[in-house]
């Protein structure tokens, strides 16, 4: 009983990280058709920035509560700014490419932002303890965890649901939405693709980096951290279908409860799990689960 | 109505096709005489195109039984149909676009013949070259022989498209519409070198056109769709006469005047 | 048109020429040749992929599978010919290109890169947790044998050098003639037009799926030359950064020859050894640079941006 509780928890917590990471890449997918696997960077810069604002913080004397300010600021900072430049000075270059090249190019700089880390922030990893305790615990059934893990959970449902009612209820958002389901169509009724295209890169970008500035205070802060949430974040977004909001959620879900069921009973196979999942959806749904094929016209 | 065909090389029973809640097709019953040249009209989502991709193996029928001479094909893909001698030309060219017209060709000669250890060897043999020339010209393309497909007039490219499913030895021929994208005073011009190597090579024929002039100059016999039905199936006449036909399709005009054969 | 049949000959005279040269080189440039050459393999095994449009982020797991096989031959057998090293690695890579290719041959674009890279991660996954073959440290590769000739020392590395230029121009030949195959000629057909393959009578899975087989198998012949040549193998080499490196050289070589692979592998070894002299821990900014210029500024390589010729002119 205590075991598949913690699974449960366990999976839910995973799930939760899962879902943060996994929706910008693929609302970046959905709008421009772009797999992004620089996505992982925006997680590293992400949480190194986090690393950084809260060690300024403690290192100033102030109360460990300033540190959750520097969540939002670390995310809008790097979302923001990254994304931009690598927009305008690169992805924008690439417009009618095809979709490899397009991935191709975030790859390149993927590897240039993967080096830089070290280069800025130095090879050791960085302390960011202090804010994971202050919330303290809860008891689940005789379970103790950790209120900040927990939080994710919560920060999962918001993130989630301010993007879909971000999508549903304002005017960009309905553009988005025009976009992801038919670009064609959106264009031929006038809406100007293109010009929805950084701000979604941006905010893309600041959900990645909202990612790793809150996982920051849980994970040890090292070079190689943009490396995992990419791969992990990848095989959410094709389990879900590429472009699917609530697809990540499902396939963040699944990926999350069955790494949580490996890690607590069978540990050597934690990674051949998550992409076994991702294989077994691809061969009964090639396009994922929520994902349309698409059908060319002939 | 038509005549019932003795040894029908193409027999369709019941076609259903429903893509969700939409019914496409709605029971299609059908069989083609060898030597024939049928023309099929109806407006646009009668089911014309998704009949075509059917036969042809590109979709997937819900529904009904596909027979060529005899033999149940139903739901096998496009490739097997080929083999059966079952080929198409597309609404929108399928071309190789960063290949020559020879090139094109040369390849289609060499992949249709293909079996095997075949696909090793080099495909461009003197045979096929000339072939492959013989076809060009056959179909008054040949001064385009080395021009990549990607710059090649619409006319040329609808051309091209036929020569391409014609490499594959077809028995039977569907058109989708052949003329599409053509200016109206060439359309005769390319249905005639169409209609004539067929004719010459006796391959039954299907066509699919909006171009009521042509479907009367063309067609021996006429299927009218109507709402994933056949509505009427029969001489030129009598399916422009037929009144759920003139309203829906053909216009009034058009029912008054006699039907214009190519010996008239 | 088809290509000329010279450069059959080419490719002899070329690789032949290289080994005589190798005959002077210093070592350094032996051992840069030798690295260059395995590399050059696997990633003309990428090219045959690319011709047909697809590319393979995954390709680490064969060049890994080619590394392993000789390993365990050594370990479990005490086989170390070279010949036998580079027929079992071509043969363990194929048979396993075949099986993952009965899922793979089925998607196309971003999903073909990305299935192939997720079974690179999950072999990579396997290789770490396995104790037998030294987990993350990897285990000794043994000296390689000529046809019975014990290894001698110091001149094994020029026998090793003599080896990969003979595999090299057996690998280059053997893609050269398949290129002017019908099943070489369908790539570019499957890259244009998938549709009209199929209604010309052609199963473009079954093609694809054979082509995966072929560039596993290259894949494996290349990893197993790279692991004579190091003498060591680890789990990094079936890793996503190996699996990069592997199409950066295939994009900044480009798919004009069969020579582009082996002078973007030159390249690519010369970056690499400039890259990690100037920043021994960011080297990657440097390589991601040139890719990412060569993307925007050179879609076709550096072998079509040299040659300024296709090899499909007239003439």
């Amino acid at each position: 009983m205590a075991i598949s509780l913690t699974i449960l928890m366990d999976g839910l917590i995973y799930a939760a990280w899962l879902f943060v990471v996994a929706l910008g890449m693929t609302l970046i997918f959905g709008v421009m058709r772009i797999l992004n696997v620089a996505h992982g960077s925006f997680y590293a810069f992400g949480a190194y920035t986090m690393a950084t604002l809260l060690n300024l913080i403690t290192g100033a004397g102030l109360p460990f509560a300033y540190g959750f300010l520097a969540i939002p600021l670390a995310a809008l900072a790097v979302g923001g700014g990254l994304g931009t430049m690598m927009e305008t000075g690169v992805l924008r270059w690439l417009h009618g490419r095809d979709e490899v090249a397009a991935a191709l190019a975030t790859f390149a700089l993927f590897l240039i932002l993967e080096d830089m880390v070290p280069l800025i922030w130095g090879l050791d990893a960085i302390p960011t303890y202090q804010i994971y305790g202050v919330l303290g615990t809860t008891d689940i059934g005789g379970m103790i965890f950790n209120n900040y893990e927990l939080s994710f959970i919560l920060l999962a449902i918001v993130v989630g649901a301010i993007t879909w009612w971000g999508l549903r209820h304002t005017r960009q958002g309905k553009i988005v939405l025009a976009v992801i389901h038919d670009p064609e169509a959106a264009q031929a009724f006038g809406i100007n693709v293109r010009r929805v295209f950084p701000t979604v890169f941006a905010i893309g970008g600041v959900l990645g980096a909202l990612a790793g500035a809150y996982s920051a205070p849980m994970i040890t802060v090292y070079p190689g951290i943009g490396v995992e949430a990419v791969i992990l974040a990848f095989a959410v977004v094709v389990i879900g279908g590429l472009g699917s909001v609530p697809g990540a959620m499902i396939g963040a879900l699944a990926v999350g409860l069955a790494r949580a069921v490996a890690v607590h009973l069978l540990p050597q196979v934690e990674l051949f799990v998550i992409y076994s999942v991702m294989t077994l959806v691809l061969l009964f749904r090639p396009s994922g689960l929520f994902a349309k094929p698409v059908a060319r016209r002939i | 109505m038509a005549e019932p065909v003795a040894a029908p090389i193409l027999a369709v029973e019941g076609l259903q096709k429903r893509f969700g809640g939409l019914t496409a097709l709605g029971g299609i019953d059908l069989a083609v005489g060898k030597g024939e040249v049928i023309g099929i009209i109806g407006a646009n989502g009668a089911g014309k195109t998704t009949f075509v991709n059917i036969v042809t193996g590109y979709l997937k029928p819900s529904d009904g039984r596909i027979t060529v001479n005899g033999i149940d094909v139903t739901g096998l893909p496009p490739r097997v149909m080929t083999r059966r001698g079952i080929c198409r030309s597309f609404q929108m060219s399928q071309l190789f676009a960063s290949l020559t017209c020879l090139e094109n060709l040369v390849l289609a000669h060499a992949a249709a013949e293909n079996g095997g250890w075949k696909l090793l060897a080099d495909p461009w043999t003197a045979d096929r070259l000339a072939r492959a020339e013989e076809g060009l010209a056959r179909f008054g393309i040949a001064d385009y022989r080395d021009a990549r497909t990607a710059t090649l007039p619409q006319g040329v490219r609808k051309l091209l498209d036929v020569v391409l499913a014609v490499a594959a030895r077809p028995h039977l021929l569907l058109l989708d519409e052949p003329t599409s994208g053509i200016a109206s005073d060439q359309r005769f011009q390319i249905m005639d070198v169409i209609m004539g190597q067929m004719a010459e090579c006796g391959v039954t024929v299907l066509f699919v056109e909006h171009d009521m002039d042509l479907v009367e100059r063309y067609a021996r016999r006429v299927l009218a769709f109507l709402d994933g039905r056949i509505a009427a199936d029969g001489s030129v006449a009598e399916v422009f006469g037929h009144d759920e036909v003139r309203r829906a399709i053909v216009g009034d005009h058009r029912a008054t005047r006699r039907p214009m054969g190519p010996g008239q | 048109m088809p290509m000329p049949r010279s450069t059959g000959w080419l490719i002899v005279i070329v690789f032949g020429g290289v080994a005589l040269g190798g005959l002077g080189l210093p070592a350094w440039m032996i051992s840069v040749g030798l690295s260059a050459m395995s590399q050059g393999i696997v990633v003309l095994g990428l090219v045959v992929l690319m011709r047909a449009g697809l590319i393979s982020f995954g390709q680490g797991l064969y060049f890994g599978l080619g590394g392993y096989a000789v390993g365990v031959l050594s370990l479990e057998f005490g086989i170390t010919d070279a010949f036998l090293r580079v027929i079992a690695a071509a043969l363990a890579a194929a048979a396993v290109g075949l099986l993952l290719g009965c899922l793979l041959r089925r998607y196309r674009g971003i999903f073909f890169a990305m299935l192939s890279l997720a079974f690179s991660m999950i072999f990579y996954g396997l290789l770490v947790k396995n104790q037998n073959l030294g987990s993350t440290d990897g285990f000794r590769v043994l000296a390689s044998t000529f046809a019975g000739r014990p290894p001698t020392g110091g001149a094994n590395q020029l026998w090793l050098f003599l080896f990969a230029c003979l595999l090299s121009a057996v690998c280059a030949l053997a893609v050269h003639r398949y290129f002017r195959s019908t099943l070489g000629w369908l790539a570019t057909a499957i890259r244009d037009n998938e549709t009209r393959v199929e209604y010309l009578g052609c199963s473009v899975n079954a093609a694809v799926h054979l082509k995966l087989v072929l560039c596993s198998a290259l894949a494996g012949i290349g990893g197993a030359l790279s692991a004579m040549t190091v003498g060591h193998i680890d789990p990094a080499i079936t890793y996503w950064t190996t699996s990069g490196e592997l199409v950066f050289v295939a994009i900044l070589g480009g798919a004009g020859s069969v020579f582009a692979p082996f002078l973007g592998a030159l390249v690519f070894q010369v970056v690499h050894t400039l890259a990690l002299a100037m920043l021994p821990h960011a080297w990657h900014v440097i390589l991601g640079g040139v890719l990412l210029a060569s993307i925007l500024f050179m879609p076709d390589g550096l072998w079509s941006a040299i040659a300024r010729r296709r090899e499909r002119s007239h003439g």
